[in-house]
């Protein structure tokens, strides 16, 4: 399988793929170019021209400033993974990484590519939910920051306006009495996710003083389970709450029926995981 | 689409190519430099038999464009045995009878040859996570394993 033709374009900074962008119709950016490829050669994308965005040096790493992490949205998931500064201040992306795709996928495949496909079996857009994250875009007219709640619209559409780069995350270090967790039900490795749940709470002694609720591919982009958050906020979770929990979230889902499962099974799916999640979030809170 | 020129090394050779932009490495390889060791299977970055090491990293050639290995170190099955014989890594496969048809094998020993770098002395968990992006149909892994494992321990007394 071979895509159809495009012109190809090493860009040299944002600038310059920002212009591309504007002067190319229907360009798009490749970036680690492992979901736009092999949907490009199944044909169900083409580009006449392609923006490739992997040379850019300001798209890459990650730093902290006081309590923010930035990460640049070019950085690959080993590199996440390999990152003793995110394994410190936010190892929810670490381990969330660890379960995206193949050690030889995780290479190419960025957190940014990953953000602003748009795809709802991805994993890191219900991972941004959970921990608030910022997303900071570049466009003709510079820049501008947005939430990642509301950024996730629909099945490969987010709020990306035409001609705009994502170029960097800011998430917030995890502090003391935070706790986190990823769970992820796939049929085999590199597979996407059944359903999947991150969480990221925060505990005032045994009762959970904040809560926020990612679930991915159980709705047409990663969505948050608004309405379960807000059954655990200032409670302390037992057995009762979590029934409870889980239906909220089975109720919240609208999942694409798929050989992976139909909607029944993908929704009570999303719901097993958000409870490990929540359960592990909760043990794993920092004293 | 205007074709274009690309340099990079393969096996420790320079190599120009002029491909379209389009082009996938796997077929540059294959088919442009003859170069058919790394196979062609799912290609669409599930099954790892297009395997390539670039850069120091494993790649699956069959999710790249040639235009943008320009300038890249790229290393291959080929790459492997010298004229002293096979590889460490190849000979633990013949010893641990780590392969069956043959197919993925490529794929295996170039994975297998990036994984013990990043971690020489793997124990069977990190191995099948080290592997994990390589699909085999005939063995069930469990050779596999074994011969990554032998290949580590006579790599480490080599």
């Amino acid at each position: 399988m071979i895509p159809s033709g495009f012109e190809y374009h090493k860009a040299t900074s944002i600038a310059d793929a920002i212009a591309k962008l504007q002067d190319n119709e229907d360009a798009k950016l490749l970036a680690g170019g492992h979901s736009l490829l092999p949907m490009m050669k199944l044909r169900f994308s083409e580009a006449p021209y392609l923006v490739d965005i992997n040379g850019i040096e300001g798209l890459k790493g990650i730093s902290i400033d006081g309590d923010t992490i930035t990460i640049g949205a070019m950085t690959t998931e080993n590199e996440l993974i390999r990152s003793d500064l995110l394994q410190q201040y936010c190892p929810l992306l670490v381990e969330a990484a660890k379960l995206v795709a193949d050690p030889q996928v995780r290479n190419k495949g960025t957190i940014g590519g990953d953000v602003a496909h748009g795809d709802p079996g991805n994993d890191h857009p219900a991972v941004m939910l959970a921990l608030d994250a910022q997303l900071i875009i570049h466009g003709p007219d510079g820049e501008r920051t947005i939430p990642a709640n509301g950024f996730f619209l629909g099945t490969y559409w987010t709020a990306l306006e035409e001609h705009e780069l994502l170029v960097a995350i800011k998430v917030a270090a995890l502090k003391t009495g935070t706790g986190h967790g990823y769970n992820k039900l796939k049929r085999k490795t590199g597979d996407y996710a059944v359903a999947g749940s991150a969480v990221v709470l925060e505990m005032n002694g045994d009762v959970v003083r904040d809560i926020r609720i990612g679930l991915t591919n159980v709705a047409p982009m990663a969505i948050r389970a608004e309405a379960a958050e807000d059954l655990i906020r200032g409670k302390r979770v037992d057995e009762v709450l979590l029934k409870a929990v889980e239906k909220a979230i089975v109720e919240a889902c609208d999942p694409a029926v798929d050989l992976r499962g139909d909607e029944e099974y993908k929704s009570h799916m999303a719901a097993i995981m958000a409870r490990r999640s929540i359960i592990q979030a909760i043990k794993n809170a920092k004293e | 689409m205007a074709k274009q020129a690309v340099s990079f090394t393969l096996n420790g050779k320079t190599v120009d190519v002029l491909v379209e932009p389009r082009e996938l490495l796997i077929h540059t390889l294959r088919e442009n430099l003859n170069q058919t060791g790394a196979h062609i299977g799912c290609e669409t970055s599930h099954c790892g038999v297009c395997t390539v090491d670039i850069d120091g990293e494993s790649v699956k050639s069959c999710t790249l464009l040639t235009v943008q290995t320009a300038g890249s170190d790229v290393k291959s099955v080929e790459g492997m045995a010298t004229a002293d014989g096979l590889h460490v890594i190849q000979q633990a496969f013949v010893d641990e009878h780590g392969l069956q048809c043959g197919f993925c094998t490529p794929g295996m020993l170039m994975r297998a040859y990036r994984f013990l770098q990043e971690n020489p002395d793997p124990n069977d968990e990190e191995i099948r996570w080290g592997m994990s992006g390589n699909l085999c149909r005939c063995t069930g892994y469990q050779n596999i394993i074994k011969a990554v494992k032998t290949a580590a321990k006579n790599l480490q007394q080599a």
